[in-house]
């Protein structure tokens, strides 16, 4: 059946099976060379690349060094958050991945889309944020699509919080990720695309300070990108707390006040022996929570196109004419240039003539004779346009300036903006009409005319009239830790001391003593046993006449006046001393109300009573009269 | 049936170099299913009950004389024909394939027997015809019967099966004395056809997988994947590799079915050079000793069917271990006695059943 094999075939069999012996033996050796290339002479690369596949390096955020009120209350501190990010190496199709994890939690993918083009230039490799302040649902949703969301992960990270939420937010500022434009400057340098910073307030100026130092992790992963086990753990290092001489107690009365007025503005209240800031807000504020969260187009650009512009820090960077704050520099001038005595008087006759022009004082019917404690006291405009008149605008300005008036303070915060009080010299540098006219330094005795000052500079004049004329640096920082437990820091050096003689200075006092406590426009102010001094002031935002034109064309501009309240406690040994500006808060006295409720905290603060509550609005008693609402009013008005 | 004498002839060598490679695709198959702590995994258990019916499979085709079987090509022949019709009708689909059979707890491939089919009914062909293989016509006669289960598996679809099948024949007819012109003939009409293939046979993903080998950083996640990370997973053992379930390119699925049709690479990766050194050194042993049984064979029946079933092993070796080095388009040809594979192991220890039974039986009549 079988065919045996004959010679023959077998010689030829032979020498084929020969053949596909040689031909598989010479294939098995090319194999062998390949496998050589591979294994031996590129190991190294493809080690690497394999080490790359496996293993992932994570950044461990560092939280941010907490800040603390000045008794050691806790005022911004982190939380715990979720990030859910992209590692672009792991993923197949970005935009494929973008789309789904938009249809999984709900995210805006056109958002998405944006923040990844942001990181375009980064390594692939670097994790990039997709969705900060994720919530559990957001995650659980994107764990469940793991599998078709390859490089997605989530991550627990530290985020700043803040408690007060919209409290003193312009002091805190807020974070938020480095941008592009910082990332290229030199004092940035260090600092990693990705990385959270202080954006404005405490957390800019005192970035460094209290970023602290991320760590990383090395994780071991599969191909889908779950996390299989930790190789290596480089924890983060938290950034070094900072005490700020802010009293929350004091903060809070201000917010309170503020608050029950319903108006907005600034406030600052300082220590006038030290230049520590106890308080100071600017309003209306914002909640820099909504930026450690990420915040969203939509609210930032509400935040940006709000036309009261709560963004901006109006304690540093509004400028607004004085008014009759402004008249304690006008008559300290008078005294020490030797232009007056504080017995020196004038009759009021509701106005006065100079330089062929009419000048109005507030009060229609006249002061009738005053001096200056009494005028300090009653406002009278009449007395500051003679006593302006007789010194001249150079000297005012330079008194003004030792007081801290139209100079920046320098305060621990940026972006502070110089206020301004005109000289001669100021107008030829920098006016087209080079040449001052006496009639201008009038309106410039009661506040007026070109004379525009930040609500910062008035609270370090009030400070300065308290210490006696020693310009003191308004600070926020009281003690910092390099490692080795909180360290009182020294307040910085005042700006500038000037001997004041104090009988002249007793006679301004008295003045402002008798505005909250005599017959005078800040009794609102008053807290008994505590010898309030003060001053109010009224400020036009603009001339009257103008006002009515205006008015008549836009309703919806708000026109009113702006209030002021300076003060100082107590008398003669003052412990505190600030502003509170209302911005078109129509009367000086109207500040002097929250004032009240500011200094009336401190000083049960102080002597151990139970703090009072917020006031209601009711208790505010506001006065909302607005004698220019309607037609009328003389050409100057320096108000209250 | 089986005489004692028989046993004395038996290539223990070859049997044992099998079972061998055998238990080391047990090995990589543990090492690369099975994670850190747990137990043996299911495909281990699979491949381990494959292994105990392959060897009885062994022994059966060992023990049943290989002539007689001949007698009887035609209708086990037949047989594998219907069962492939069978599959395409009722199979079971997997992994985009229809290709199994369930029969109780299993699912049988008969496309892993089709080799072995062809390869005894091309010996029995070749064999019982005077002439050897020395015309056209022997050619195109063997061809169809070729052509016949390779067309019935590439609709599964399974490609990669279906074209292990050619070798065999190639094999098969280049023992049997086909004349080295029609050989290159049949070469040229290959090349001939790779480009109408190129265009009208190949599925997309088919070329798509061609392209990509040929560059795959083209793209690196999607198509080129397979064949980087294959470079990437041998490239990373070194010389002694990373150890017995410690490599990460398969540990951590960087490379797909690493269990499946690149079990090598994770040799490659665990055991480095010294363990691809190892393999090949055992799988070129084994076919060498195959093709001295085919020297040895008494007649041109055992000679044809032993190079048949060798030349189609040697080519899916070949294949592999290229395709595992990412030097080969990916395509489902597994790595015979060690890839993972229920059908796919007993059909080798079977088929080396024959070869043992061809060396076996050189001096009985």
């Amino acid at each position: 059946m079988s065919t045996n094999l004959m010679p023959d075939d077998r010689r030829s069999l032979t020498i084929r099976l020969s053949v596909v012996q040689y031909l598989v033996a010479v294939l098995f050796a090319a194999l062998a060379v390949a496998f050589w290339v591979f294994q031996i002479a590129q190991h190294q690369k493809f080690l690497e690349t394999a080490e790359n596949n496996r293993t992932r390096k994570l950044p461990l955020p560092a939280p941010r060094g907490v800040l603390l009120d000045r008794e050691g209350k806790v005022l911004v501190a982190n939380q715990s958050t979720l990030n859910i990010g992209l590692i672009r190496e792991q993923t197949r199709s970005v935009p494929e991945v973008l789309r789904m994890l938009a249809a999984a939690t709900g995210a805006d993918e056109t958002e998405l889309r944006e923040t990844v083009s942001r990181h375009r230039r980064d390594p692939i490799y670097r994790p990039i944020v997709l969705i900060e302040n994720a919530t559990w649902p957001q995650v659980a949703a994107m764990l469940a699509r793991r599998l078709e969301l390859p490089g997605v992960f989530y991550q627990e990270v530290p985020a700043r919080k803040y408690p007060a939420a919209d409290m003193a937010a312009h002091v805190f500022g807020y974070v938020s990720e480095v941008t592009d434009g910082q990332l290229q400057r030199a004092d940035y340098q260090g600092i990693e695309p990705g990385s959270i910073v202080g954006q404005a307030g405490v957390e800019l100026a005192y970035n460094s300070r209290l970023m602290g130092i991320d760590g990383n992790k090395t994780v071991v992963v599969n191909s889908v990108g779950r996390e299989v086990k930790e190789l290596d753990v480089n924890p983060p290092v938290m950034g070094r707390p900072l005490q700020l001489t802010i009293d929350g107690d004091v903060q809070k009365s201000i917010e309170d006040a503020f608050a029950a007025s319903g108006f907005n503005g600034a406030a600052v209240v300082l220590d006038p022996r030290n230049g520590e800031v106890l308080g100071f807000t600017s309003r209306p504020s914002y909640d820099p929570n909504a930026f450690a969260a990420g915040i969203d187009r939509t609210a930032w650009a509400a935040l940006n196109t709000d036309s009261l512009k709560p963004l901006q820090n109006r304690a540093l960077q509004g400028r607004y004419s004085p008014g009759s704050t402004f008249k304690m520099a006008v008559g300290l001038a008078g005294l020490e240039e030797g232009v007056v005595t504080p017995g020196f008087q004038v009759h009021c006759a509701g106005g006065a003539n100079f330089y062929g022009r009419r000048f109005a004082c507030w009060k229609k019917g006249g002061h009738g004779t005053v001096n200056l404690k009494s005028a300090i006291e009653q406002s009278c405009d009449v007395y500051f346009y003679t006593v302006g008149n007789m010194l001249g605008v150079d000297r005012i300005n330079k008194w003004a300036t030792l007081f801290g008036l139209g100079v920046k303070s320098n305060i621990d915060l940026p972006n502070e903006l110089q206020g301004l009080v005109p000289s001669t010299e100021w107008k030829a540098k920098y006016t087209k009409e080079k040449k001052w006219y006496p009639g201008e330094t009038i309106s410039v005795s009661i506040g007026q005319g070109q004379v525009a000052v930040t609500p910062v500079s008035m609270a370090v004049y009030a400070a300065t009239l308290a210490n006696g004329g020693t310009r003191i640096t308004p600070h926020l920082v009281k003690a910092m830790d390099d490692g080795t437990g909180l360290k009182p820091v020294p307040a910085p050096k005042p700006q500038s001391v000037v001997d004041v003689t104090p009988e002249k200075l007793e006679a301004i006092r008295q003045g402002m003593w008798g505005v909250v406590n005599g017959a005078g426009t800040g009794g609102r102010a008053r807290v008994v046993g505590h010898d309030v001094c003060g001053k109010t002031g009224t400020a036009q935002v603009i001339s009257n006449q103008a006002r009515i034109i205006a008015q008549a064309r836009n309703k919806n501009v708000d026109y009113r006046d702006n209030g002021w309240f300076v003060f100082f406690a107590p008398r003669d040994n003052p412990q505190v001393a600030g502003v509170v500006f209302l911005e078109h808060g129509i009367h000086g006295p109207n500040a002097a109300q929250v004032a009240h409720h500011i200094l009336e905290t401190f000083f049960a603060k102080q002597d151990g009573k139970p703090l009072p509550p917020a006031p209601t609005h009711e208790q505010m008693r506001l006065d909302y009269k607005d004698s220019y609402a309607r037609a009328g009013g003389g050409p100057v008005g320096g108000g209250q | 049936m089986f005489e004692r004498r028989l046993y004395f002839h038996v290539d223990w060598l070859l049997l044992g170099a099998v079972v061998l490679l055998s238990a080391i695709g047990v090995a990589m198959i543990y090492s690369v299913t099975t994670p850190p702590g747990a137990r043996a995994s299911g495909q281990v258990m699979t491949q381990m009950y494959a292994l105990g019916l392959g060897l009885i499979a062994l022994l059966v085709c060992l023990a049943i004389d290989y002539r007689m079987l001949a007698e009887h090509s035609l209708f086990i022949f037949g047989a594998l024909l219907v069962l492939l019709i069978f599959v395409l009708v009722k199979g079971q689909t997997q992994m985009g394939g229809q290709r199994w059979i369930p029969i109780g707890p299993f699912h049988l491939q008969p496309s892993e027997f089709a080799r072995m089919g062809v390869a005894l009914m091309l010996a029995m062909y070749f064999g019982e015809n005077r002439r050897g293989a020395k015309n056209t016509t022997d050619l195109i006669l063997g061809g169809i019967l070729t052509a016949i289960p390779l067309i019935l598996i590439a609709k599964q679809p399974d490609l990669g099966t279906a074209v292990t099948l050619l070798p065999v024949f190639v094999g098969t007819a280049f023992l049997a004395g086909l004349r080295l012109r029609l050989l290159g003939v049949l070469a040229l009409v290959g090349v001939l056809a790779a480009p109408v293939a190129w265009k009208f046979a190949l599925k997309d993903y088919q070329r798509s997988r061609i392209q990509m080998f040929i560059d795959p950083e083209q793209d690196p996640r999607g198509a080129g994947y397979q064949t980087i990370q294959a470079r990437v997973t041998v490239g990373s053992g070194g010389l002694t590799g990373k150890g017995f379930r410690q490599g990460t390119q398969g540990q951590y699925k960087f490379l797909p079915v690493a269990h499946n049709d690149f079990i090598f690479s994770v040799l490659a990766e665990e055991h480095g050079f010294i363990g691809v050194l190892t393999a090949l050194g055992l799988y070129l042993f084994v076919i060498l000793r195959s093709l001295e049984a085919a020297r040895l064979a008494k007649d041109r029946l055992g000679a044809y069917l032993v190079g048949g079933i060798i030349s189609g092993f040697a080519f899916q070796v070949i294949y592999n271990v290229t395709m595992s080095a990412g030097l080969a388009p990916v395509k489902g040809i597994t790595l015979p006695l060690m890839s993972y594979g229920g059908s796919s192991l007993i059909a080798a220890l079977a088929s080396f059943g024959l070869i043992l039974n061809v060396r076996m039986r050189r001096f009985t009549n």
